[in-house]
């Protein structure tokens, strides 16, 4: 049972207060994101190879302030870092969405109709879990080669195994609720049974898992970006701005610890508003907690 | 508790078929495999030849079942680049990767267990909350940057230890902290949970109303149930740790499997690639298998049932 004691009212106020000071912070991200080509002080790309690595808060030649200083090509890294954001957002969400409907999808399907359907899904998701992810991105995008598209691609379809699992447990939980066989008895179609009453009811836990899944879609982009397997390096990304800046981090500490700062402030604080959501939306699941 | 362990024999078969058919089956994702792995400046005769030698020019399913059938007698082909066979390169590497592992999982023990002890029995304290803090931020931070930033302030600030490669025992300490930064905050986390639930159980009460010391509720009573999901989650955690691996040693330029990996990608090495995935993977799987047969003796409930 879900009881108010104190301990647990005292824990709700702390993750409240965390989840706004994580909103805050992630729609910061988002707005410097979506503002970046107005609001950018530079151009992301361009460089200067006199002015290269110079530190935090540089006037260069033309009298334009560096806030965060330039990187190995004398780029201003404020600006890639609004650029990289965007990288960061579109991939962690876009991904979601394509891993979040094809789970969805096949853990109703496996949840609902059991039998060698739920077989078969459940086999597919113990093969895929038997690797460790990184290593199923990687050797796909070993032989794909870079690229934005790619990416999103492989993190999405590979992302279903979560949701799915998620999904099978919450319909074999909900599928002998009073009101799914209510539906049965009145001789609804399946599919109706499916979206209109089973759906709605496990909504929620998909909603708190996919809000972790960005997180950790955020981090698996930025590691192959890292890795030279993300995005093209034309494109400024926060993986690949720090895997260029670590031959340097001999001569100046900004280019590296920037663009990581972006990625821990960012998933930390969609960690932040998972927790709270979880708190939220579905009390059941934080009860270990 | 014989039909269990069987299916999960079983099953542990049909999912390593599994990881060789989509290792396998990854080579033809650009269309051609041969194309994946020449370099640009090869004259159409040299890639038409390739493809004979690979057998990239026979149906995909003889080629399969060649892949398999070598496979299974542990011939997992030649290094394009390196002209020796991919199994051999591996294992040279594999003492290295296993290391690191092992002494990142070792560090997660010894810390996490504790933190989470601590904290559970400390609970609201400053303590607790300086533990949670640090957990949150260990579960977000990308093990890449942190490897960066240990090199930053430990190498090359401070001076104390080397920034890459393998050697003593200072060579160890920042490519460990790196891997281990994750299955730390995590375990910590679990095994504070763990403890909070067993310390509301009836026996933990018995214990106390006897008169024990809190000391010896804790680790004779409260521990040894609270220990089983966690050392059940550290098992589980090695097979992912091998994986971590690849991203750790490439920081640290560590001479290990995952390293031999990336540089295989850059040389567009896909048969050692291929081969690199199947033996992690693989590993990983058995390591799962291991750790929930471990399980079967640890718990009678699944022994009987």
């Amino acid at each position: 049972m879900w009881s108010w004691t104190r301990a647990s009212v005292w824990r709700s106020v702390r993750r409240a207060r965390l989840a706004v000071a994580g909103g805050i912070v992630l729609s910061v991200v988002v707005l410097m994101g979506a503002t970046a080509p107005v609001l950018a002080p530079q151009d992301p790309a361009e460089q200067s190879i006199l002015e290269r690595l110079k530190p935090p808060g540089f006037r260069d030649s033309l009298g334009r302030r560096h806030y965060l200083g330039t990187d190995q090509l004398g780029r201003d890294i404020l600006s890639r870092l609004m650029y990289g954001a965007r990288v960061s957002l579109v991939v962690g969400i876009t991904a979601v969405c394509i891993g979040g409907t094809l789970g969805l999808a096949l853990g109703l399907v496996s949840g609902y109709y059991g039998g060698w359907v739920d077989d078969v899904i459940m086999r597919l998701a113990d093969i895929q879990l038997a690797f460790p992810s990184i290593l199923l991105y990687i050797a796909v995008l070993a032989v794909l080669g870079p690229g934005l598209f790619k990416v999103i691609a492989i993190l999405g379809v590979t992302g279903w195994v979560t949701y799915g699992r998620v999904a099978r447990g919450q319909v074999l939980s909900v599928r002998e609720q009073e009101y799914v066989q209510a539906g049965r008895a009145i001789g609804a179609r399946e599919t109706r049974i499916i979206l209109r009453h089973v759906l709605p009811n496990i909504f929620s836990a998909i909603i708190v898992v996919g809000s972790f899944a960005v997180a950790s879609n955020i981090i698996a982009e930025a590691s192959l970006s890292f890795l030279g397997l993300g995005v093209p390096p034309s494109v400024p990304a926060w993986g690949s701005m720090l895997a260029e800046a670590r031959d340097y981090v001999r001569d100046a500490w900004w280019p590296v610890t920037f663009p990581g700062l972006a990625i821990m402030l960012t998933v930390l604080s969609i960690n932040a508003l998972g927790d709270w959501l979880r708190d939220y939306l579905d009390p059941r699941l934080s009860l270990q907690d | 508790m014989w039909r269990y362990i069987a299916r999960r024999l079983l099953q542990t078969f049909i999912v390593l078929w599994g990881v060789s058919f989509i290792a396998f089956g990854v080579m033809f994702l650009a269309g051609d495999p041969a194309t994946a792995m020449v370099g640009e400046d090869w004259t159409r005769e040299q890639i038409a030849e390739f493809r004979h030698v690979m057998g990239f020019d026979q149906p995909w399913y003889v080629q399969y079942g060649r892949f398999l059938s070598r496979a299974v007698r542990g011939d997992f082909g030649v290094s394009l680049r390196q002209r020796q066979p991919n199994l051999t390169l591996i294992f040279e590497r594999m003492p290295a990767t296993l290391q690191l592992a092992a002494c990142a999982m070792l560090l997660s023990i010894v810390i996490a267990i504790p933190a989470g002890v601590i904290s559970a029995t400390r609970r609201h304290s400053w303590l607790d909350h300086g533990a949670s803090l640090a957990a949150m931020l260990g579960q977000s931070m990308p093990a890449f940057w942190l490897g960066i930033m240990l090199i930053l302030i430990f190498g090359v600030g401070l001076r104390w230890t080397p920034v890459a490669g393998r050697g003593g025992l200072a060579h160890l300490i920042l490519p460990a902290i790196t891997l281990a930064a994750y299955p730390i905050a995590r375990n910590a986390r679990m095994m504070r949970s763990s403890i909070l639930e067993v310390l509301g159980q009836a026996y933990v009460t018995t214990a106390r109303a006897k008169g024990l010391r809190e000391f010896l509720v804790i680790t004779r009573h409260a521990m040894r149930n609270a220990l089983i999901p966690v050392v059940t989650l550290i098992g589980l955690e090695f097979g992912a740790l091998l994986g971590g691996a690849v991203i750790t040693e490439s920081i640290f330029a560590w001479p290990g499997v995952g390293r031999l990996t990336i540089q295989a990608i850059y040389g567009r090495d896909i048969p050692l690639v291929q081969a690199a995935v199947i033996v992690l993977a693989g590993i990983f799987v058995v390591i799962n298998l291991l750790v929930d047969l471990f399980y079967v003796v640890l718990d009678p409930r699944i022994r009987l049932a």
